[in-house]
């Protein structure tokens, strides 16, 4: 009988308290020195052949017959209300099934009531005003400039700080504060904490606008079958697509399906449904054809969502020999036009180091800017950049290792909950990176101080115009999976399985891992295991796939599902075979029995059933209550700064991370390289430019948003800490998609500031700020 | 950061239109009528009107090289080339690569080596490769860099990528 529990989850630095249903038998994690089969190996994705050949198909390319293309008319202000919308011209175009505004769609809100997917009044630049839905894309470009709007312009306001102003232009009704007050969080009597302090630091530090950039850009296509709606989105969470779709078109669950096999990268931006997912089901019933929206790469970049800027006030008291007594950030947040998701700036402040006292304020400000969205580890990225920065000043200030001051303040307790950790293998991170980085051989090092302060040359040689830096950041994030997640298992006559669960592969290999799970659990060849995700109609509920929490989530359910298959399995066989059952086992997907001479192929004992087919129920297991799970890892960089042009050019980062089990060293080998150069990006290249005059992105496009390209990259080397956490889930894992991206940054920018002894507290980290910041010198 | 154009030298085009054309295209070996708008870029072309979908789109503006192909064995960036440019001539697209089943050298080592996430880059990514290869079989890991520089991957496969070729090659140059 399934059991309901309820049960606390957090995400992405916000804890919920839910029910969740448990079914299948609970199962503890394997012992970390177990003899595993394929949990542990580097499997080449079983979907690669799919991706290398172009037959994967993506949101993009489904083509259906009599598909038409919905292109979006976008705002060109950034406030302004519509006081006349003519789409008569647009609408007789040839080619032209239907032009969708306002006028001609039902009122739906939208964004918990910020705005409407056709709304009279437009909030930033590339706002939606219409849609034309025609034969092709050319048709419906150039039918948008038929369409005459009239703006009555309103007063705007970009910038955060301006818009808490008492005359500043309301982009929200309620008001441009989120919520109304600022988020709050405080513990212990900050004002004793640094009266206790022997040296205070403080600094503010500012961090970007950053463009998710995913390849494929956001996008659906619609198709009613009667009154049944489909949708191929490319999103990382289809049945939140689904649950959101159903409930603003006013239809039932059992009438919307989502599907996503494939898509090109989401990180964060494509959690939820999205306005042209709306539009283009509203088309496709208008004209009675499937209907496709795509963004093209320049909408995308205004009203896809971004990693929104930061403006973070830090101080830090500490006494003489590093104890940290007191930690203050008052940070604000441009969310753009809309948010109804901040993400948690103050997140590394309250949670990395040990600190009696500490208070966090958050302002989350509406401005008339592209909303944001989350993008890969929100907020702990920004706050690291921030904290790590600061905590490195400190370090110089007190002349102590960065290491050392890091383990001075080191906590085996979540600061938060008072909990202790599951487990946290930072300690051993921080030991490891030290030697694999060799940072007792930099200058930073005290020992080397020691031998007299003369910096041997590590790499090749600069010369003059050179300076050479180093510099690390440790790293704290969630990633511990949760409930609700469930799975099924299905055994077919011929031998072979198929998982099944409602989650979504975005680019990390979820299909891979989780065939290795089953394979593991059930003791099938993997090449016996097939897959199928992304589809709503299919599959038993799982969640959304961000916050680093696929494989701690699914996999866990898969695997009690799978266990669940091999009980069935032992069960119906012992029958067939007509031997007992305790005295059956199976391996490599042959069952044996001291009362059977030969080993048995399943598929001789399943075959004879007819077409009977076994199916294995699985849900993902409560997190445990007296413990919390995270993850944690270190960084280091080195850095040369051309001090003649302020070129940076990172030359080598060293991570090492503690992520629990590693259940496939090969895709996770990507994630920890992937995560670390979108987090070089942030730090030196990437930044949306919006004109103070008139709101427009000036670099929404991916020739003049600089993205790190094949020649930017540094040597990369990386360990995991690899220690199975057998509190965390069944099968001791946390994530891993999140955490390497959030101390790339502040790694880099203390090296930059150990390189050029000037510290830059403000990303990213380009030529003009470094050669300013040497002329301060 | 650096960008490289990768593009065919100009090519010399007839006017033509308003209104529908007829072209012969080349694609993997087999040769094709269409009759397409002038404005057609050869992306749409083989996205479209072939249903070639393997060939992704991520800019249209010749800024990522996720359309790259091969025109006449060089590669170009599909999406800056307008589909009446190519009239007579062949292009190689993603899928062309793998016979009978068989994955081409290239694609086998961007799978061991797990060259890619999200995969959206990697038709442009392997056809990059491709044309490289058929150049220089023996490509040192700085002329994969250079050549690769025109293929960004928002997943940062990068290093994933320069192995997988370095990897190719040496299937290619031993017939692996
Ligand atoms: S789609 Fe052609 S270069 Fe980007
Ligand atoms: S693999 Fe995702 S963009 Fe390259």
């Amino acid at each position: 009988m399934p059991k309901v529990i309820k049960t606390k989850t957090e995400f992405e630095g916000h804890v919920f308290e839910e029910y969740v249903v448990v079914e299948g038998e609970g199962l503890s994690a394997w012992e970390p020195q177990a003899p595993l089969k394929f949990v542990g190996q580097k499997t080449p994705r079983i979907d690669g052949p799919e991706r290398v050949t172009g037959r994967a198909l993506y949101t993009f390319d489904v083509q259906l017959p009599g598909m038409l293309y919905g292109k979006i008319l976008r705002s060109p202000h950034p406030h302004a209300k519509i006081k006349k919308l003519d789409t008569r011209r647009a609408a007789k175009l040839p080619g032209v099934r239907a032009v969708l505004s306002y006028k001609n769609t039902p009122k739906i809100s939208f964004r918990q009531g910020q705005t409407f997917v056709f709304d009279e009044i437009v909030r930033y630049v590339g706002d939606e005003v219409a849609c034309v839905i025609a034969d092709d894309e050319e048709i419906a470009e150039d039918a948008l400039e038929l369409i005459e709007v009239e703006y009555e312009l309103l007063p705007f306001v970009l910038d955060p700080e301006e818009a808490l102003q008492p005359h500043a232009p309301k982009v929200q009704l309620s008001g441009n504060l989120l919520n109304g007050k600022p988020d709050l969080y405080e513990r212990g009597d900050l004002d004793q904490g640094f009266a206790q302090a022997g040296v205070i630091v403080e600094g503010a530090f500012k961090t970007q606008c950053a463009l998710h950039n995913c390849m494929e850009t956001h996008g659906s296509v619609a198709l009613w079958e009667g009154d049944s709606l489909t949708i191929w989105d490319s999103t990382q969470h289809i049945f939140g697509v689904r649950a959101a779709a159903a409930q603003l078109l006013g239809l039932p669950l059992n009438k919307v399906r989502v599907i996503k096999k494939y898509m090109g990268g989401g990180f964060g931006s494509k959690n939820g449904l999205g306005k042209y997912t709306v539009i283009a089901a509203l088309g496709a019933k208008m004209t009675g054809r499937p209907v496709k929206i795509m963004l093209d790469r320049h909408e995308e970049n205004l009203a896809a969502g971004n990693r929104p800027a930061t403006v973070q006030h830090l101080k830090i008291g500490a006494k003489h020999d590093g104890t940290l007594t007191a930690l203050e950030l008052r940070a604000s947040v441009g969310a753009g036009a809309f948010c109804t998701w901040p993400p948690s700036v103050g997140g590394p402040a309250r949670q990395l180091y040990l600190c009696p006292n500490v208070k966090t304020e958050q302002h989350t400000v509406f401005t008339n800017t592209g909303p944001l969205s989350a993008f890969r580890a929100p907020g702990y990225v920004e706050g690291t950049f921030a904290l790590e920065s600061l905590m490195d000043e400190l370090a110089r200030k007190l002349d102590i290792d960065p290491i050392e001051l890091r383990l001075k303040n080191y906590t085996e307790i979540d600061q938060m909950t008072g909990r202790p950790y599951s487990t946290k293998g930072l300690r051993e991170a921080y030991e490891r990176g030290t030697k694999l980085f060799g940072w007792d051989l930099t200058p930073r090092s005290p020992s080397l101080k020691g031998r007299g302060g003369s910096p041997p040359t590590l790499g090749e040689g600069l010369g003059e115009r050179f300076r050479r830096g180093f510099g690390m950041a440790s790293q704290i994030w969630s990633g511990n999976g949760s409930p609700p997640a469930y799975a099924l298992v299905k055994l077919n006559p011929d031998g072979t399985a198929t998982v099944i669960s409602g989650t979504q592969d975005i680019g990390t290999g979820t299909k891979t891992v989780l065939a290795q799970v089953a394979a593991e659990e059930l003791d099938f060849p993997i090449e016996k295991i097939s897959v199928e995700i992304g589809d709503t109609q299919l599959g038993p509920y799982a969640p959304l796939s961000a916050g680093s929490m696929t494989v701690a989530s699914v996999g866990p359910a898969v695997r009690v599902a799978a266990h669940d298959a091999r009980q069935q399995l032992l069960d119906i066989a012992a029958q067939v075979l007509e031997v007992p059952r305790e005295s059956l086992t199976i391996c490599d997907g042959l069952l044996s029995s001291s009362a059977i001479k030969e080993p048995v192929a399943v598929k001789d004992v399943l075959e004879k059933l007819e077409n009977f087919m076994i199916i294995g129920r699985g849900a993902r297991e409560p997190n445990p209550e007296d413990v919390t799970v995270n993850t944690f890892g270190v960084q280091f960089a080195e850095v040369a700064v051309d001090t003649e042009t302020g070129e940076v050019k990172v030359e080598r980062i060293v991570a090492v991370h503690d992520s629990g089990r590693v259940i496939n060293p090969l895709t996770l080998s990507s994630q920890i390289e992937g995560g670390i150069i979108q987090g070089l990006g942030y730090a030196l290249c990437e930044q949306r430019v919006v004109d103070k005059a008139t709101g427009v992105v000036i670099n929404g496009n991916l020739e003049n948003y600089k993205l790190p390209t094949a020649l930017d990259i540094p040597e990369i080397v990386f360990e995991m800490v690899d220690q199975p956490d057998p509190r965390a889930n069944n099968l001791g894992v946390k994530g891993v998609g999140e955490p390497p991206i959030i101390p790339t940054a502040a790694a880099i920018a203390n090296a930059v500031a150990d390189a050029i002894g000037v510290r830059i507290s403000e990303l990213p980290i380009t030529r003009d700020k470094v050669l300013k910041a040497l002329k301060k010198e | 950061m650096a960008t490289k154009a990768v593009r065919a030298k100009k090519l010399k085009v007839a006017i033509r239109g308003p209104g529908k054309t007829a072209i012969k295209l080349t694609v993997n070996g087999e040769t094709h009528e269409l009759l397409i708008e002038p404005r057609r870029t050869l992306l749409n072309a083989l996205r479209k009107d072939l249903g070639l979908t393997g060939t992704k789109k991520a800019c249209d503006e010749g800024t990522c090289g996720t359309c790259t192909v091969l025109l006449e064995g060089k590669p170009i960036y599909a999406c800056m080339a307008l589909a009446i440019e190519c009239d007579g001539k062949s292009v190689e697209t993603i899928e062309s690569l793998s016979k009978d089943g068989q994955l081409h050298p290239i694609q086998r080592a961007f799978i061991a080596e797990d060259a890619l996430q999200c995969g959206f880059c990697t038709p442009g990514q392997i056809m990059s490769v491709k044309a490289l290869l058929d150049e220089n079989p023996n490509p040192t890991l700085d002329d994969v860099k250079r050549v690769l520089s025109g293929n960004l991957c928002r997943c940062g496969a990068y290093p994933k990528l320069f192995q997988a070729a370095l990897r190719a090659a040496d299937l290619v140059r031993t017939g692996r």
